[in-house]
Parts: structure tokens; sequence; C-alpha cells
């Protein structure tokens, strides 16, 4: 068996294995971490096929920044276990029709042969040489640079929408503007005045007065 | 030499790159391990004579065997894993804390060609690899079931992700000029220009033409790093230490080992990619490892002098300053050289 197939192996055992967890883990945090592991196996099996820039990207994207905000929100949640399995059966047709959707469609890739597949050219061997990162920048920002920034508009919109939709102003904050802060200088806080000294004189009335309290 | 280790890959079979991997793997840890731990000595030494203390003094001549001392200690102290904490993932945090930052170190090249893994796309493995580094410290946190220790996690994490984002836009401007994502093509790419024809090779350097973004990069990477003044993770006023609170003996130690692995990554990083790695500052003087070295232990110099000189920003100032002041210095950075690098006026043709 060549190296290839034994890391091949390895990755896809650890990924079916982390999807199975997905799905079937108790607690929300741990199935976040199982997905998080599926990626990160995903990206391994890309990295065989020497799509390195996919592969590293998924790391980075999803591992690196969406689920880490994922993993945020679902921590800081109040889960409420008994209320996430209410729902089970009510959701169990959508299920199941979207599972024998997914097992037909996996039925067709895996069984290739039967179903004229395999008439599909195979990719052409590459080079070592070969910069998938180069060869996908040069098609990106050529032949499909419009559909690019369409895309790049598109997500610039969700992000404004998404900021305006929770941004809210609160009253009640203290908050103070950090450039005024930072903009404090001693002159304007600190004032020195020069003053004579001033004696302390036995003031005899005060003396009577403590008495006062005494006898009071 | 060729003949004995195909003799030994000859024994392994279909292994042997397994366990040629293995090999390099060990051959570049522990040396970075021997200077993670005298960075902890030199780190107190050197904010000892900055504070006019001594320094560690005991162990050994001038000190120098503490940090084995320190690790022994370590080594034998008992991991108490809370009662209530979550015991696999509360394992599994500091380990999750340490891997990255010792996977990153598979790209790094230290000379011409002397790398682990020279892959194309080593600049973007870098970004990937620490942007996972932010779980160890997540699920340590959330883990340890203490208000602290969860409050330092959000902390930590809110801050490594927003200088990820600073650090990600001053490396786009280094691959834009150097248009390549290869590290060791990104050093050689700074042995071109008008300063390395005149036998003044530092003026070739990136960070002079990108200099806001050195400066930007090298701020970031103290803040991804958490190190002060950037340290309200573990700010001992607030909330003791964090997200590492909970943790003792070896646990702890793996925490620690990971900030000061991290520490020298973002140095050698900063020496790499803006100051021209192994290549030598003049003409004169042959380039070589020993240049990279220098620049590093500079590098590691301004992490501890920052920390003996510089207060505890406060949380929101460190918010303004990622998000506010270095997102937009990057952006218009970014913009500015990709207009210099089509006009006329390019000096990287």
């Amino acid at each position: 068996m060549e190296f290839q197939t034994v890391v091949f192996y390895f990755l896809s055992t650890i990924l079916v294995l982390a999807a199975l967890g997905v799905v079937l883990a108790r607690h929300p945090i741990h199935a976040v971490l199982y997905l998080v592991l599926a990626f990160f196996n995903a990206g391994g099996i890309w990295l065989l096929l020497s799509a390195e820039f996919l592969a590293i990207s998924l790391v980075m994207v999803y591992v690196g920044a969406v689920m880490v905000l994922f993993l945020f929100v679902v921590m800081m949640l109040d889960i409420d276990f008994a209320r996430l399995r209410e729902g089970f059966w009510s959701y169990l047709p959508v299920g199941a029709v979207l599972g024998v959707l997914l097992a037909f469609e996996m039925i067709l890739v895996l069984g290739g042969p039967y179903f004229g597949l395999d008439a599909m050219p195979a990719p052409e061997a590459v080079a070592a040489s070969h910069s998938n990162t180069r060869e996908l920048g040069k098609v990106l920002y050529t032949e499909y640079a419009y559909p690019f920034e369409l895309a790049a508009f598109v997500l610039l919109v969700a992000m404004v929408a998404a900021v305006s939709l929770t941004l809210r102003k609160r009253r009640a904050s203290k908050y103070i503007d950090p450039n005024t802060q930072l903009a404090a200088h001693r002159e304007g806080r600190v004032e020195l005045v020069k003053m004579a000294a001033e004696k302390e004189e036995p003031d005899p009335t005060a003396a009577s007065g403590a008495d006062k309290v005494v006898g009071q | 030499m060729d003949a004995i280790l195909q003799s030994i890959a000859g024994f392994f079979g279909p292994l042997w790159p397994l366990v040629w991997s293995l090999v390099k793997i060990v051959v570049l840890l522990v040396p970075l391990m021997i200077c993670v731990a005298y960075m902890t000595y030199a780190e107190r030494k050197i904010i000892g004579f900055m504070q006019e203390r001594i320094g560690p003094n005991r162990v050994g001549p001038l000190g120098l065997l503490q940090p084995i001392a320190d690790a022994l200690k370590l080594l034998f102290k008992e991991v108490i894993v809370p009662g209530k904490s979550n015991k696999g993932l509360y394992i599994l945090g500091p380990i999750l804390a340490i891997a990255p930052s010792l996977a990153a170190w598979a790209v790094i090249p230290f000379d011409d060609g002397v790398v682990i893994a020279n892959v194309n796309a080593g600049l973007l493995y870098l970004l990937a690899i620490t942007s996972i580094e932010v779980y160890g410290v997540i699920i340590a946190g959330w883990a340890s079931n203490s208000k602290y220790a969860f409050l330092g996690a959000m902390r930590a994490s809110a801050q490594m992700v927003s200088y990820e984002v600073s650090l990600g836009f001053a490396l786009i401007c280094v691959l834009l000029i150097s248009s390549s994502l290869n590290l060791t093509d990104i050093v050689i790419s700074q042995d071109k220009g008008w300063g390395a024809a005149h036998g003044l090779g530092f003026l070739s350097w990136n960070w002079l033409p990108l200099l806001p973004m050195f400066l930007v990069y090298l701020i970031s990477g103290i803040a991804e790093t958490n190190r002060a003044p950037f340290d309200v993770v573990e700010g001992e006023a607030e909330i003791v230490a964090g997200h590492m609170v909970e943790y003792s003996g070896m646990t702890f130690a793996l925490f620690f080992l990971a900030e000061y692995a991290n520490m020298i990554l973002v140095s050698i990083m900063t020496a790499l990619l803006f100051l021209g790695g192994w290549l030598s500052p003049v003409g004169f003087l042959p380039d070589g490892f020993h240049w990279l070295a220098l620049k590093t232990a500079f590098f590691l110099f301004v992490f501890l002098w920052a920390r003996a000189t510089f207060p505890r920003f406060r949380y929101d100032h460190i918010m303004r300053l990622g998000w506010k002041v270095f997102i937009p210095l990057t952006l218009i950075w970014l913009f500015v050289v990709t207009v210099w690098m089509m006009s006329p006026w390019s000096i990287w043709k």
C-alpha cells in the first residue's frame, strides 16, 4: 500500500467518525468541536488531491474564523436539553427526505461505473512544481473577474446588513470616547497654585467647643 | 551519506516518508524547546536588569540551570482536574494550544533550502495554523467550568480574532510585492533592487517600502501572542490568570511553552518577511543563518523591552487599536502598494 493511501484512509476514517460525532454528540459544544475536526480532516483530504489553496482556505476561513464565532455563540447559550429533543418527531420527515437524497447522490458517485460516470475524463496529472494557488488566481481574476466582484459585493451587503441589524445605542452607557481620553494632558487636569504658607494659630474658642461636646 | 539513508529507507519500506519526517521534526523541535526554555531565563534576567534587580542567580552558574529546574518542578507537580470540569476537553485544551504553535514551524526556512516543507502556499499555511491557536484557549476556558477562566478565554479569543485581521492584511502586502506565497521566495525577492545592487542590502528589504505594515505586524504579533502590554487575558488584578487559572503542573506548562514558542515564531516571521531573513545587511559580509538568528533575537528582545516598559492597555483601547486604527491603516496601505506596483515608479519590476 502506498503512503498516500495510508494517509487517505487515516484522514477519512477520522472524518467519518467526526461527522458521526456531530450528529450523535449530546452536548452542542462537543458537536461544534467534532465539526471542527471534520473540517480539518476534509482539508487534509483536499491537500492529498493537490488542491492546497482550497484546503488551506477551508481551515483558515471555516476552522479559524467561522467556527470560532460559532463556538462563542454556543458557549454563551443557556441550553435546555429537554427542549432540544422536543421537536425530534416533527423534524423527522424532513430529515429523512434529505437523508435519502444524500444517500442517493452518494450511490451515484460511489457506484460510478454503473451510471456511466467513468466516461468523465480523469483530471490531468500535474507536475510537482505546479501551483494550484497561482492557477486559481489567474482564472479568478481574468475569466471570472465580474462574478468574483459580484460575490464580494453580495458579501459586503450582507456584512453591512448584519451590523446595522444588531447595532443599537445604549442610553445608560458611561462610555467615554478614547480619543478625548488619549488627548488628555497634564495641563488640562492639574493646576499648581503658588501661595504663601499658612500658619495655624491656636484657637481658644475651638478648645471650649470641644469641652462642650464632651459635657453634653 | 546517501547510501546509508537509502539502506535505512529500504528497511522502513512504505513508512519511510513518515520516519524521515519525524526525524526532521525532532531535529527542529529539540533546539526550539531549548530556545523556549532559555527564553524564559532571558526574560527574567533582562527584565531584572531593566528594573535594577539581579534576576535568577541561584541554580547553576549565573542561574543558567534555572529553566531546567523549573521544568523539573512543573513535571513533578500534580495535574489537578477540577471536579465539575469537562475532563476530556480540560486535558485537550493545553494540547490544542501547543500543537499549532509547533506545527507552524514546518514551513519556516532557516537558510536557502533548509526547511522541513518547502511548500508553495507556505504563508497561507502559516495563516491557517496560527488561526486555530485560539481553540486551545477557548476550550481550556470553557472546560475549566470557572467564571474567571471563561471570561479570560472570551477576552483572549476576541483579541486574537481581531488582531488576526490586521496581521493578515500586513501579510497580503508582503505577498503582493514578492508575488509569492513561498517563504523562501519571499526572502530571496528581498535580495533585488537598488540597495542590493549597491551593496546596501538592508535598503532593499521589505521594511522600508512597507514601514507602516512592518510596525502593524510587529504590534499585532505582540497582541496575537497575548503578551504585555496586551495581556489583559491574564490581567491578575481582574481575572487572576485568565483561561489557565485552573491548570497546574505540566498542563499549565504547555500553555506557557506555547506562548513562548509563539513569541519566537512571530519574531522569526517578522525577520523573514520584513528584514530579509538570512540575507546579510551589507554586501561584503556573507549571508547565513546567523543573520536570521540575530534578527530574531532582536525582535525577541523587543518583546521583553515592551513588557518592561509599557503599562497594560485597557480592554476597550486594545479593541479600538485593532479595529479602528490598524485595519483602516492596513487597508489604505494595501491600496497604496497596489497603485505603486502598477505605476511607472514601481521598484519591484
